[in-house]
């Protein structure tokens, strides 16, 4: 295999199952492949795809955070509550939330850097607390009624036969492309592979490593929020559990992506990927109405371990030279 | 032997969780002496014994067994993020068993043997594949939810009347059956890790596993073994936690439990990093987080707030075990810097 | 002679409990390739960091063409132009060889890389080296020594004017040292200041212009290559002065003869290695132990004796040969069904392979014979303790009890509880690599009486030392290693230093 085949092979297996995936379930179910089918599908994944954009990030230099679910959940409750019960405008109110969760991971990060203190365990720590204040904000659903945010929320187009809701789409789209951007073609993506490869090599070359991740961190809460915020654009309201669970839907679409969970190795376009598997494989699942949801859980999981056990392989061949 | 043992005060980190203990109930009991409750009553009700710190001890077994098989994983260094999910399959599953007219010890076993066989998933992927211990786990905290759901048909499932419900509610001399239980496989694996060299073992792999494998020690097998047994652990918790309430959630049973386990080891002073594990440690640190959901609760914060206080406490327990804040306090008295 | 290109001047550096560097100089000139040689714990990798600002000095200073300089970060000496590429190539495997190159300072425009551009400085960076290479593959696929290229020219692409090699050879092989000096040669040409930092003494009279001893944190002096015979080297480096000619020795050098245990009768062999070998670590050899006798491995530094000790143990697998133990063949690269034959290994790294710190005196000291045993048939803790006494008193291990944590230990205490950890299990072959480095003399003086013991209770020990001198005492047969390869082996009264030093220095005056 020659060197440059070994980096990509687990993008072109995301890639490839996506396919397989996308195919099979068209085979088998009239109407999966449609353009209608194909946007919902973006819809409903743009939430976490925006978050695991961020959370790419922080995984490329080896770190992992587990409170993004409960930022986002955080990040709508507060939006309503602000627009709803504070008279702010909503995109005060959004602004206000962004600014929150880009704190809240900086918060996160100074505190694994600083004391050096494992990131799973602090984020972990993190979704407590942001779930907590989510609840502390409102425990029940707030319903933004503020006629601004229900103009973006009824704002549809025509797309042929179906009507698409842009205003998610076009923000994961750009958070995406401005993602993209950010890990291929700046100093800063690189550097953050550059740590998660191999943090005291990067020490070593010159490279501003404590600064690099806490700014992955700070972008990653950033993210969170903003997937919490367009969450508001689609369901038109805040909800203080929102986002449970969505953390490891996210750190799936990224490792199912081919980023390494350890670091140093990984493709924005895969995230991509990964998160079009998820969207497809719940989709599917809906279409069939015979197989328990319960098998999402149960394939992402299988995936996840697939992927992990090709990743650790291949990297056992370079261990071994 | 030669030297005096040090004082059990000055030498077992188990102290800083039981002095939290303590804090905690004496604003307990200052808080309802000040609305005329007593806190450290103990009545007898239909030879029940009642009081607000058996009910403490009661809702807090399953958390306590889920820091007894956490404390085994973390001694060796290692993480299991997945008890919470093991205890809704293990639940789960019995819930199921039971439905479907199995009898109490079918259930209790087939739910334990799906907790072990979970925990030697992780354990191999940990020991055999050397996968690290928080990716393994993840994949397992996530298949599990599923497999969960799975086992319970995707719905919430009520355990018919019966044997099973004595772990929930049983009593034994006036006491609950559960904190009697678990009370007893704490001393059970206190002795067996003491008297026997499973002990040595852990705190060894996690200590230094290099030099462990060194000295001939199979640390992949120790390292596994202690993934089963959490998994065991878990399993267990997940059983009287249906057995008490009655029902199993394969979505929502065990979720962010795991974090309380951790929390619970960590306060009790065996450190992440791993090579020293202080059951006794963990069991205050178990009982701790519990009072301090009670507390939360008496004092009028409401229950979905709880994690924010539970959060703040371990982050600085945490912190305060940090090398970085160490070095802070080896500097404020410079007389001990060794 | 040219200009002096870097200064060093009294450089002191220490460690809490060690002096690393104590009043060292050292000066390197434009266009020469100057070799820093010494022994373990002699200061260079210590050296090196102070110099790129890894770990900065505590006193004295540092002269970069005349100027005074103070490197705080590595990045800073960079820009001065005090590059280095370490043995472990610091660079990120899972990126591209374009990228390791760039790193840090990627061309671009408003923030955006430029890819092309970065490409093309990286091709470019490498042509000088006279390299191809894909610049797109992944550094980390690529062979070591096309990885140790590519380190170099990412330090040269920083206007390095000096540019440090710290072991660049360890892990190549002939064709590709050759590669690499021919490099070396075309940088000194160009008006580089090289330091090369190596264990081998061929490439050191192959390449190098000038050579700096360092010696237990101290200077011993700076020499012309041409103008130092190997042999006054190799005794430069151990710290003792020898004539150069062969022949009797007599005076300075001699340890007390007498005090060198004789071998007894010819017994048959315990262990019998056949051919043992592993790749980049040593190559194949015969190793034959016997009962009642010490071994001892001479050999510089990266000569292959911790690697052959790994072997036989059992912690790396070899890649070819056979090893039979007592009659029985023993299964390669398995420590625990080394242990179970009765071998005994004490590392020569004893904080990382060997202590446990957290754990106290007696766990550490029963966890062999345990895991021989296994977690079942559990040692009684009156046992353990009887043990514990036993040892501490036999082994006179200073410490406040057998419950303290080891990490309270000096480092000779701690050594001893590890040998008294093996010598619980009641080994027959007891390995011990560099046994009293970094312990007081006292200590030594009794670790080197318990060798004389086990030797006369019939085990086979099998002793690596660095200091020759200690090997001449305690061994009853010497085999001589040098670049990964068995030299030479001696017997009774052969075993003698200049005859040792000799073999070990190799060259024209080499005398199997």
């Amino acid at each position: 295999m020659s060197p440059r085949w070994n980096a990509r092979l687990p993008l072109l297996v995301t890639a490839t199952i996506l396919l397989l995936l996308f195919g099979a379930a068209g085979l088998m179910y009239p109407y999966f492949f449609s353009t209608g089918n194909a946007v919902n599908i973006l819809t409903a994944q743009s939430s976490v795809g925006i978050m695991a954009v961020g959370l790419t990030l922080v995984i490329f230099a080896g770190g992992i955070d587990l409170s993004v679910g409960a930022v986002a959940g955080c990040a709508t409750i507060l939006v309503a509550t602000l627009v709803e019960r504070h008279g702010v405008h909503p995109v005060v109110a959004a602004a206000a939330a962004l600014a929150a969760g880009a704190t809240f991971g900086a918060g996160m990060a100074v505190l694994i850097e600083r004391f050096r203190q494992p990131p799973f365990l602090i984020t972990l720590a993190g979704m407590f607390l942001a779930r907590g204040c989510a609840f502390w904000i409102s425990t029940e659903s707030v319903e933004i009624r503020h006629p601004f945010h229900r103009q973006l929320v009824d704002f549809m187009m025509q797309l042929g036969p179906v009507g698409v809701h842009p205003l998610p789409l076009l923000i994961f789209g750009a958070v995406l492309l401005a993602g993209y951007v950010l890990a291929h073609h700046t100093r800063f993506g690189r550097n953050l592979l550059a740590i998660g490869g191999s943090e005291s090599s990067a020490r070593l070359m010159g490279l501003p490593v404590s600064a690099t991740k806490i700014a992955a961190y700070t972008l990653c809460g950033l993210t969170a929020a903003l997937a919490g915020v367009v969450n508001t654009f689609i369901t038109g309201s805040g909800n203080s559990i929102y986002g449970t669970g969505m953390e490891l839907d996210a750190i799936a679409a990224v490792v199912i992506g081919g980023t390494l969970l350890t670091g140093g190795r990984g493709q924005m376009p895969g995230t991509l990927c990964g998160v079009l598997i998820l969207g497809t494989i719940k989709s599917a699942l809906d279409f069939d109405g015979r197989l328990d949801a319960a098998w999402t859980r149960i394939i992402i999981g299988t995936l996840l371990l697939g992927f992990i056990l090709l990743q650790r392989l291949l990297l056992r061949r370079l261990e071994r030279r | 032997m030669g030297e005096p043992r040090p004082r059990f005060w000055r030498r077992s980190p188990a102290v800083w969780p039981l002095a939290g203990l303590l804090l905690l109930l004496a604003v307990n009991v200052a808080d309802g002496l000040r609305e005329g409750r007593n806190f450290l009553s103990v009545t007898l009700q239909d030879g029940r014994l009642v009081s607000p710190v058996i009910d403490i001890v009661k809702n807090g077994s399953y958390g306590l067994v889920l820091a007894l098989g956490m404390t085994l994983v973390i001694a060796t260094g290692g993480i299991d993020l997945s008890v919470g999910t093991v205890m809704a399959v293990a639940g789960g599953w019995a819930a199921r068993l039971l439905l479907d007219g199995h009898g109490a010890a079918t259930a209790v076993m087939a739910a334990l043997a799906a907790a072990l066989a979970c925990g030697l998933v992780n354990g191999l992927l940990v020991a055999g594949a050397r996968i690290q211990p928080i990716v393994a786990t993840l994949v397992m905290m996530v298949a599990g939810r599923g497999l969960a759901q799975l086992l319970t048909g995707g719905k919430v499932v009520q355990i018919p009347p019966g044997g099973f419900q004595w772990m929930g509610h049983g009593l034994i001399a006036g006491l609950p059956v559960a904190p009697l239980l678990v009370t007893a496989l704490y001393l059970v694996t206190w002795a067996g890790l003491r008297r026997s060299a499973a002990g040595l073992f852990l705190e060894a792999a996690g200590d230094n596993p290099t030099a462990s494998r060194f000295a001939g020690l199979a640390t992949g097998r120790v390292r596994c073994l202690a993934y089963v047994g959490c998994g065991v652990c878990a399993g267990l918790a997940g059983l009287i936690k249906i057995s008490d309430i009655g029902s199993a959630d394969p979505f929502g049973m065990g979720s962010t439990m795991e974090l309380d386990a951790i929390f619970a080891v960590v306060v009790g002073g065996t450190a992440l990093s791993g090579g020293r594990l202080c059951l006794l440690g963990s069991f205050f640190g178990a009982l701790l987080l519990q009072t301090l959901t009670v507390t939360m609760f008496y004092l009028g914060v409401p229950s979905a707030v709880a994690p924010v206080p539970k959060a703040v406490v371990i982050i600085a327990a945490c912190l305060a075990q940090s090398e970085t804040t160490r070095r802070w306090f080896a500097r404020l008295k410079p007389g001990r810097a060794a | 002679m040219t200009a002096p290109l870097l200064t060093l001047r009294g450089i002191g550096k220490k460690f809490p409990g060690v002096v690393a560097l104590a009043g060292v100089d050292f000066t390197v000139r434009a266009g020469e390739i100057h070799a820093l040689l010494g022994e373990n714990g002699a200061g260079k990798s210590t050296l090196i960091k102070v110099l790129t600002g890894v770990h900065p000095a505590d006193e004295g200073e540092i002269r970069l063409e005349g100027g005074l300089v103070r490197p705080g970060s590595p990045k800073e000496a960079e820009r001065l132009g005090l590059s280095t590429v370490y043995q472990e190539v610091n660079l990120i495997p899972s990126l591209s060889v374009a990228e390791n190159i760039g790193l840090g300072r990627q061309p671009g425009r408003f923030g955006l890389l430029n890819w092309p551009a970065l490409r093309r400085h990286a091709r470019a960076a490498l042509a000088r080296l006279e390299i191809t290479c894909d610049v797109d593959a992944e550094l980390g696929l690529l062979p070591l020594a096309v990885q140790q290229m590519v380190a170099i020219a990412r330090a040269l692409d920083l206007r390095a004017k000096l540019l440090v090699l710290d072991e660049p050879t360890a892990s190549l092989d002939e064709k590709e040292v050759e590669e690499l000096f021919k490099i070396m040669r075309q940088l000194r040409a160009q008006g580089l200041g090289i330091v090369f930092v190596t264990h081998f003494l061929e490439q050191v009279y192959a390449v190098s212009d000038r050579i700096t001893v360092l010696r237990n944190g101290t200077l011993v002096g700076e020499f012309a290559t041409a103008e130092l015979p190997r042999l006054a080297l190799v005794g430069k480096m151990l710290g003792r002065e020898l004539p150069a000619a062969p022949g009797p020795a007599a005076g300075a050098g001699e340890p007390a003869r007498a005090a060198r245990p004789e071998a007894g009768g010819p017994t048959a062999p315990l262990l019998e290695a056949r051919q043992i070998s592993r790749r980049g670590a040593l190559h194949p050899f015969d190793l034959t132990l016997r009962r009642g006798e010490v071994t001892g491995l001479a050999g510089l530094l990266g000569s292959g004796r911790t690697e052959t000790a790994r072997l036989l143990f059992g912690i790396d697998r070899a890649d070819s040969g056979r090893i039979s133990f007592d009659g029985h063949e023993l299964r390669l690269g398995s420590v625990r069904a080394a242990v179970r034959h009765g071998l005994a290994f004490c590392s020569e790294d004893r904080k990382i392979e060997g202590i446990l710190p957290n754990l106290s005196v007696r766990e550490n000291l029963i966890l062999a014979l345990q895991a021989k045993r296994g977690a079942w048939r559990t040692l009684a803790r009156a046992e353990q303790e009887k043990l514990c006494d036993h040892y501490i008193r036999a082994l006179r291990i200073k410490t406040p009890g057998p419950e303290t944590p080891i990490r309270n230990l000096s480092g000779g205490n701690q050594q001893k509880v590890l040998l008294a950890r093996w010598l619980a299990t009641q080994p027959v072959l007891f390995i011990l690599d560099e046994p009293t480095r970094g312990i007081d003399i006292g200590a030594k003086a009794e670790i080197e009486q318990l060798i004389a013991q086990l030797r006369a209770d019939g085990l086979a020990v099998l002793f690596i030392s660095s200091e020759i001198e200690e090997v001449v005492r305690v061994s009853t047969r010497v085999v001589v290693l040098r670049e990964r390869r068995k030299v030479a082996e001696l017997t009774g009264t052969a075993i003698e230093l200049p005859g040792l030093m000799r073999a070990m220095a190799g060259g024209h005056q080499d005398h199997g």
